[in-house]
């Protein structure tokens, strides 16, 4: 357990208050990419070996001893994989409140009715 | 009032179920079974050097394939809602200053080698497509801070990303006809393990990745800039 993967549950929870807290689109979506962070934080210190460097091969990393010198490239490739989807989920929420901002010249979410019963 | 009571109680609710995972989690000593096949035979199999590219571009191909169809559609979203409706109106605004305006006209043109650097360079360095796409978006939102007025012609966008997108799928069928299976790398020489062209397909498939993502960025940024009265 590292330093890393308690700042990033800190993270995950900083980011849950944001959201809950909020009255503003905006800032809930800043807290929802906080959470994201948090969350990729604690999958790549999950695949963290201690004293390990990351796993790419040159004259320091020798194929032969990788084994014993790399740290698990998988939670690597997959926090790639969800930063990326984090992005594109980002930009979609954020034309969503530019759309609402557009129709109710607000950015409160106390104020879109739609979908209150 | 109540409501502040509720969310602290809430989020103690969310501290207790995130506790015993940090508490009872046992770092690992060594590398997983499937991590240690990918350690120990991806250099030999797929003769690229940076390992998190030979899983993502090759053993686990499809994801990345997947990955890429999300921000597609994600894209397309973004693009469907921010559509424009008849003529739009540029909003009149103040000229970028002279430092934006020299800093862009000699940053660009580094920025967009360095991100082909950087996709190029996948299968040996950190980095990769994913990576060099966004770096080559970020010379285009500064083209766009720095000109107003100027326009991305959408028609080159579309022709990049779906032609980038239909060779991705085409090289992917590739490795299924000509070696092991679908998004294989090894139908192409893998050449001499560390130099640029090397690993097969690793480079070319990247490369289409980076230009794809690139351009879904920069239409993204392109649709959310547009000012309507």
């Amino acid at each position: 357990m590292t330093l890393i993967t308690y700042l990033g549950f800190i993270l995950i929870l900083v980011g849950l208050w944001g959201m809950l807290t909020n009255k503003n689109i905006i800032k809930i979506i800043i807290g929802f990419s906080i959470v994201d962070t948090g969350v990729h934080l604690v999958m790549v210190s999950i695949g963290y070996l201690k004293d390990r460097t990351a796993p790419i091969l040159d004259s320091a990393v020798l194929k032969a001893d990788a084994v014993n010198q790399v740290v698990d490239p998988i939670p690597s490739a997959l926090v790639l994989t969800a930063i990326v989807i984090g992005l594109a989920v980002t930009a979609l929420m954020l034309s969503y409140a530019i759309k609402l901002y557009e129709k109710n010249k607000t950015l409160d979410i106390s104020t879109f009715k739609e979908l209150k019963w | 009032m109540v409501k502040k009571i509720l969310l602290v109680v809430l989020m103690a609710f969310f501290m207790l179920m995130l506790l015993p995972f940090a508490k009872d989690f046992q770092a690992f000593e060594k590398l997983s079974p499937t991590a240690e096949k990918y350690v120990q035979d991806g250099p030999k199999e797929l003769g690229g050097a940076n390992l998190v590219s030979s899983v993502i571009v090759t053993y686990r191909g499809l994801d990345t394939l997947g990955e890429v169809a999300v921000l597609f559609i994600a894209a397309a979203g973004v693009g469907f809602f921010l559509r424009r409706e008849g003529k739009n109106e540029k909003a009149a605004r103040r000229q970028a200053s002279q430092i934006l305006f020299s800093g862009t006209a000699f940053l660009f043109p580094l920025i967009l080698v360095f991100g082909v650097y950087i996709f190029l360079h996948g299968h040996l360095t950190p980095g990769g497509g994913f990576q060099g796409g966004v770096v080559i978006a970020t010379a285009f939102v500064l083209l766009l801070l720095t000109d107003v007025s100027a326009s991305i012609n959408n028609s080159v966008l579309h022709l990049v990303e779906s032609l980038s997108g239909a060779s991705y799928v085409a090289i992917g069928i590739l490795g299924l006809v000509l070696a092991a299976g679908f998004l294989d790398n090894r139908f192409l020489e893998l050449g001499e393990f560390g130099s640029l062209i090397s690993a097969g397909a690793i480079p070319l498939i990247y490369s289409f990745i980076g230009l794809k993502v690139g351009a879904e960025l920069v239409g993204i940024v392109d649709n959310m800039r547009e000012v309507r009265s």
